[in-house]
């Protein structure tokens, strides 16, 4: 338990400071990961089993490491040997974690709202790693770490969120985690990209022209466009959408002095960033995302099962 | 065999009746109204404090027989649907086989003969195996009692042949009857699109996918003449229409349900409620508003409940792969007595119409009446009875009711279906 929390789902549920705690225990993980023996014992003889009912190598990969990290016993079900597969339901996959005696589960579905379904069948804590096009409070939350340790505080900083909001679950956790951070938060996209009612997610302002909000923003948060999820063809082709909503070198001009640029991973080059900004030496921090991952999701697992500890330099 | 049914308030406007009186049944007719009735070796029944009416129908109801009695059959669900107060119920033809020819409509007519608990009215497909592609045997159901033409579950997506379901089927005087549902707009949404959608992270089912059918069968109504049936509509645009279409004089009626009423997509949480799961979706307070509004004032012809029986394993998986639909007969008319009537919105006379009379007059049966010479199907509910949706369990097969837990007022206690008691004291009778 963290305060009153036993899981994390729905980021909202969580205030400004518990935030910050978790993000000023992140911190405290990251001196860890900068060991040469990148190891505490803080959760040895706990276990968690990593439920990943649908493909995912990096997310899942980051949270093993983590658990990895802080010893904890790791259990790797599902993938292409999910039982789900196989018919069964996933009240009864969960029953059968259970019987394992278990401590916490890390959830992924490609259904909204899973993990809230594992959460009324196991006594164990339920992380989301990422359900269906809902949320995903770990890569919201590995974001304001990495947002944080350049732009230092979150009061006023513009963020502006440009691409598939409509089908990121990463909006449904992001958006709303900067709105309680303090930030403003700007959502870009053509119209078939965007959720019915923007607001909800909390965004501030909504733009179809990026070159529009580009000279006021921050922070450039640019989504992955999802090949795999683009039923429909909500734009003509990659090119086109590269033109109007890629950040590119010709449109740096556009973007303020130590505006940062984000990206979830994996990159699309030539899509929503050429390489030229994906590499860019001052405004890329997108592999320091990808580190910032293991030492927030060290701190999430630790906060919630309530490690000891040793090891800690605090 | 002779029934007396003594002292209930008798509400019919047909029979221009509100009043306490007494009702003696004979030989499965109403022999007699009055004060003070007497029959010597009749059965009494003493109705006190309760309310009489006409015996409720509800027009849109899946029984899931046959094919799918694992969710329901035409026993269990006609049982539910005595004990919500109806005499009589329309099926829906997506059974399996589909209910798109004569032979599945003597099935159901006759299973329901033998084994029901109130009176079925089959309804058939309008197209072969509901695909939308092909007429069915129309002609071939009405011969065997089939009273309405629908191919619920599904729109028709191609207006051609809607048109050509109406252009046939116009010779047997039947209602045409439409779920209105434009698959290149709704696609597989699974709530309302809007906040709903964009809360839950699910595909929306926008209301533009069903209000431009209704639009459409409207002119195709109009075009080919045929009585236009819009079911279960759920939207303030969707209203609109067929408020336009009744002005025009256009043979135009609709159906709404409690749940489009006095539920809205606000009711599902991030607990994802599967049984709040519905097609057409809960839509915004403002739609289920406007929809409440239009059945008081009779824009919207009839309450019916889209009574959508799942087995229990189906309800309790991811909100995306549940199926959509809840169980209604045992609550419908209790949620009307509670969020309509008990609130002064709506008198009896104005239920009466609404769940009795505009149902018999659509499907085209013959009315029954508080009034001798008529059927004996009566309905008697108890406007004070206090319970709460589920604590005692259903009748139906099904649990999967987005009412459970909600505190009524008003309840069927006694309902009679050509002079026999199918429920009684709010036990439902065995045949």
């Amino acid at each position: 338990m963290f305060n009153n929390h036993k899981h994390l789902i729905d980021i909202a549920e969580y205030s400004d400071s518990e935030i910050m705690r978790i993000l000023e225990t992140a911190r405290l993980f990251s001196e860890v990961n900068q060991r040469r023996i990148k190891k505490v014992p803080t959760l040895k003889g706990m276990t968690i089993v990593n439920m990943f009912n649908e493909p995912s190598t990096r997310t899942r990969s980051s949270f093993e490491l983590a658990e990895k990290r802080l010893s904890a016993d790791s259990l790797n079900f599902g993938g292409s040997s999910t039982s789900t597969v196989k018919g069964e339901s996933l009240i009864d996959t969960v029953e059968t974690l259970n019987a394992y005696k278990i401590d916490m589960i890390i959830v992924r579905d490609k259904h909204a709202g899973a993990p809230h379904i594992v959460t009324q069948h196991s006594p164990a804590a339920v992380v989301d790693a990422g359900d269906g096009k809902h949320m995903h409070p770990t890569q919201a939350l590995l974001d304001l770490y990495t947002i944080w340790e350049h732009k230092k505080s979150f009061e006023g900083l513009k963020v502006g969120v440009v691409g598939d909001i409509a089908h990121s679950r990463v909006c449904g956790s992001l958006i709303p985690a900067l709105k309680i951070m303090g930030a403003e938060v700007t959502v870009v996209a053509p119209q078939t990209l965007l959720p019915a009612v923007p607001s909800v997610l909390g965004a501030d302002h909504v733009s179809l022209s990026l070159d529009d909000v580009l000279p006021e923003l921050d922070v450039m948060y640019m989504l992955r466009i999802q090949n795999e999820r683009l039923e429909g063809a909500p734009f003509p082709n990659i090119n086109e959408y590269h033109r109007l909503f890629g950040l590119t070198r010709d449109r740096e001009r556009l973007m303020k002095p130590d505006a940062i640029v984000c990206h979830p991973g994996p990159i699309n080059r030539g899509a929503e960033l050429d390489s030229y900004m994906a590499d860019h030496p001052e405004r890329s921090v997108i592999l320091e995302q990808v580190y910032a991952g293991i030492c927030v999701r060290m701190a999430v697992l630790y906060l919630l099962l309530g490690g000891a500890d040793n090891g800690l330099a605090s | 065999m002779a029934l007396l049914l003594k002292s209930a308030r008798i509400v019919d406007p047909a029979a221009g009746l509100d009043g306490v009186g007494d009702v003696l049944v004979e030989d499965g007719l109403i022999a007699q109204v009055g004060e003070n009735l007497e029959c010597p070796g009749a059965e009494v029944y003493d109705l006190a404090g309760k309310v009489l009416v006409p015996g409720l129908v509800d027009m849109h109801v899946h029984l899931r027989d046959p094919g799918y009695e694992y969710k329901g059959d035409i026993e269990t669900e006609t049982r539910a649907a005595a004990r919500g107060g109806f005499t009589g119920v329309c099926s829906m033809p997506n059974t399996d086989p589909v209910t798109d020819n004569g032979a599945v409509v003597e099935y159901v007519r006759s299973k329901a003969a033998s084994v029901g608990h109130c009176r079925v009215y089959p309804a058939g497909a309008m197209t072969k195996g509901l695909k939308g592609e092909a007429l069915s045997e129309m002609g071939d159901m009405v011969d065997h009692g089939c009273v309405a033409f629908t191919d619920d579950g599904r729109g028709v997506q191609s207006a051609g042949m809607m048109r050509r379901c109406m252009d046939y089927g116009k010779m047997f005087g039947k209602v045409f009857m439409s779920h209105c549902q434009d698959e290149s707009l709704v696609d597989a949404g699974q709530v309302n699109e809007g906040v709903a959608s964009t809360r839950l992270g699910l595909l929306g089912w926008p209301a533009a996918g069903e209000e431009l059918q209704i639009e459409r069968d409207i002119v195709l109504a109009e075009l080919t003449g045929v009585r236009y049936h819009v079911q279960h509509i759920s939207t303030a645009r969707g209203v609109e229409l067929v408020r336009a279409a009744k002005a025009k004089g256009l043979p135009v009626t609709a159906e709404a349900t409690p749940h489009h009423m006095f539920l809205s997509e606000d009711d599902i949480t991030s607990a994802y409620e599967t049984s709040l799961k519905m097609n057409p979706p809960l839509r915004t307070k403002a739609d289920a508003e406007a929809v409440t509004e239009a059945l008081l004032d009779g824009t919207i012809d009839v309450v019916v409940t889209d009574h959508a029986p799942h087995a229990a394993w189906e309800k309790s998986r991811e909100f995306e792969l549940a199926p959509f639909g809840m169980i209604g007969l045992e609550t419908s008319l209790a949620t009307v007595l509670t969020n309509l009537v008990a609130t002064g919105r709506m008198d009896y006379a104005t239920l009466v119409e609404r769940m009795a009379i505009a149902p018999r007059r659509i499907l085209g049966l013959e009315q029954v009446s508080i009034a001798s010479g008529s059927a004996a199907d009566i309905t008697v509910f108890d406007p004070e009875e206090s319970w709460t949706v589920g604590e005692d369990g259903y009748v139906s097969k099904a649990s999967n009711c987005g009412f459970e837990g909600q505190a009524l007022t008003g309840r069927a206690t006694h309902v009679f279906v050509g002079g026999v008691p199918t429920l009684v004291d709010g036990v439902v009778q065995e045949r």
